[in-house]
């Protein structure tokens, strides 16, 4: 299908997108995205209503409803391009490095109490704590998206400072996970969803934090924004912080709505070797482009003779073939990772028979 | 044991840190949104330049591009590519127009987008109004963006 026709046969008349990254969805569709988060909303509101009301619900709670009114911000789409990108990183930046936050300490903490049994006290004041770090840092921090966008010059060095302590609060989701593993007062059975969640935490802290730091500085920025640098830090970090958090949370409630405390132990080995597979090849998918970004920066932005971009991307095509390479693992990995749950399934039948 | 640091304490620098940094936040958002107009040189944000903006999202060129930085990788930045046409707007649309229908092989190139002789116009007349923002530093650090 040629891609000039896309906007005819999608009916982009009727259903305008607004074309914009990440925003592309129809009108329509991003008015069901708002129900079905209110409705989400209203499910995990009730239940809680009905239920205890921890510290950890209302934080789940507080980072839904960010999440619902942040969205808002992406019906505003102004003539003025500049003033359209303010407010699109409003949904952007504000979700990943403010709201879900929320969302990603609570689920960690929860997963982290049931399988460790670490006392709920020691746990809230560590979510407190993170979340304290996250906003405090991640708010005035979306200034790193105002460098050069046609907003005012001070964003420079008011996105630097607070971006560059923007991984604070990832790096202590990483102690506290590993923290509380340590002082565990039980075994859990169920070893993928601890091993999900240790990981989540490592891979968000690595993907967000570090490589979050290593282009959020104003003057390095300068050079790297919109690089394949951007798509290294995108990749790490969302499927470390959040393509995990939902596979730990996945990992942790599919076998107690079946009824069992964990899966069948071969079970979990398939599990197991999916979050291998996946978790290694988006660290190698990272380093490709990584050295595909360093490359073009180098070439396109910094030598002495920068060079056009099409130039520029053959001549860094190597690195996308090796990471092409990684995608391949990468789905192996995933493949593992459901037949994880037929394996189960499998096994349990067996028991059963 | 007497806690040094204890979770209600957690809880206010919670509280209090978020909100503090929201209304500065909202604070800096007032500012800048007063200085982008200027900035933005919106005297110049004509009907055609809005029209324009509208044609770029309807074709998705964000799809391939990047506009001040911000998009795909695929395909060069455009947010100075008036410039880099050396700020004719005739290369432009004869760029635009004359991509082969089934590609270049051998290289990524760009699809033939089919639009009326108007929709082209103002299509150019967003990317001329673009290239004019004024940014920090001048951003892109070259022509090639
Ligand atoms: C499917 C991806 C794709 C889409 C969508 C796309 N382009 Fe392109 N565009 C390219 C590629 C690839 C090149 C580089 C072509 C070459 O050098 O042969 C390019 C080059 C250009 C150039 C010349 C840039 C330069 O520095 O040489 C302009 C101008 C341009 N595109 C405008 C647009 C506009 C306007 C739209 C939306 C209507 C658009 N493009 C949509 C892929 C795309
Ligand atoms: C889990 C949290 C995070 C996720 C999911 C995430 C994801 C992303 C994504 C997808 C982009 C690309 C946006 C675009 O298309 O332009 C981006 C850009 C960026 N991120 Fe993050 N990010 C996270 C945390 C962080 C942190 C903690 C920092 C800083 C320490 C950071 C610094 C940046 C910077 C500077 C950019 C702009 C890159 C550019 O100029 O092109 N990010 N992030
Ligand atoms: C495994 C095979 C994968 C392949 C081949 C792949 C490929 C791509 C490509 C080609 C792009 C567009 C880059 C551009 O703009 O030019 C992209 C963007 C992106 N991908 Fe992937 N991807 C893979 C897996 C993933 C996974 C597992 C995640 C996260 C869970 C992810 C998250 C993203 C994000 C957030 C962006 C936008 C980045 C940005 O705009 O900076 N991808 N990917
Ligand atoms: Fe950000």
């Amino acid at each position: 299908m040629p891609y000039s026709k896309l906007a005819l046969y999608s009916g982009n008349r009727l259903f305008p997108t607004m074309g914009r990254e990440f925003l592309e969805q129809p009108t329509i569709v991003k008015i069901g995205i708002v129900l079905i988060a209110l409705g989400f909303l209203y499910n995990v509101g009730m239940t809680v209503l009905k239920g205890r009301k921890t510290v950890i619900n209302v934080v789940l709670l507080t980072g839904l409803v960010g999440l619902a009114v942040m969205f808002l911000f992406a019906f505003y789409n102004p003539d003025n391009l500049v003033l359209d990108k303010y407010y699109w990183w409003w949904v952007v930046h504000l979700w990943v490095e403010g709201v879900w936050e929320l969302i990603l300490g609570s689920i960690l903490a929860f997963v982290l109490i049931q399988v460790t049994g670490v006392d709920r006290e020691v746990i809230d004041k560590w979510l407190y704590l993170i979340i304290a770090m996250a906003l405090i840092t991640g708010i005035v921090g979306t200034g790193h998206h105002y460098y050069w966008i046609g907003t005012p010059e001070y964003w420079q060095w008011l996105g630097s400072v607070f971006s560059a302590l923007e991984p604070l609060p990832f790096f202590f989701m990483t102690v506290f996970a590993f923290n509380m593993i340590f002082r565990r007062r039980r075994e859990h059975p169920n070893k993928a969803a601890t091993l999900w969640a240790m990981g989540c935490a490592v891979m968000a802290f690595l993907g967000a934090g570090v490589w979050g730091f290593l282009h959020t500085l104003a003057p390095v920025n300068y050079y790297t924004h919109g690089s394949q640098i951007t798509a290294a830090h995108g990749h790490m970090a969302f499927y470390g912080a959040y393509a995990m958090i939902v596979l730990t949370i996945i990992s942790y409630a599919m076998p107690k709505l079946a009824g069992r405390e964990a899966a069948p132990p071969r079970a979990q080995v398939v599990e197991m070797w999916g979050f291998w597979l996946m978790t290694v090849a988006m660290v190698f998918i990272t380093l490709f482009l990584t050295g595909a970004g360093i490359l073009q920066v180098w070439l396109q932005r910094y030598s002495d003779n920068p060079l056009p971009f099409m130039v520029v991307q053959e001549k860094i095509a190597f690195f996308y073939w090796l990471r092409e390479g990684a995608g391949v693992v990468f789905l192996i990995g995933l493949v593992c990772y459901y037949a994880s749950f037929i394996v189960g399934r499998r096994q349990a039948g067996e028991a059963a028979a | 044991m007497r806690e040094l640091f204890t979770k209600g304490m957690a809880r206010n620098i919670y509280y209090g840190g978020s909100l503090f940094f929201i209304l500065v936040f909202l604070g800096l958002t007032f500012d800048t949104t007063a200085r982008i107009p200027e900035r933005a040189h919106v005297e110049a944000l004509t009907e055609s330049v809005a029209r324009g903006k509208e044609v770029w999202e309807e074709y998705n060129c964000i799809g391939c591009h990047t506009l001040l930085g911000e998009g795909a990788y695929f395909a060069p930045e455009l947010g100075n590519v008036f410039d880099r046409f050396g700020g004719s707007r005739e290369a432009i649309k004869a760029f635009i127009r004359s991509r082969p229908e089934q590609g270049i092989p051998g290289r990524r190139s760009m699809p033939k987008f089919d639009m009326s002789e108007a929709d082209l116009d103002a299509l150019v007349d967003f990317l001329e109004w673009t290239s004019k923002i004024r940014r920090a530093r001048d951003w892109p650090p070259n022509i090639h963006g």
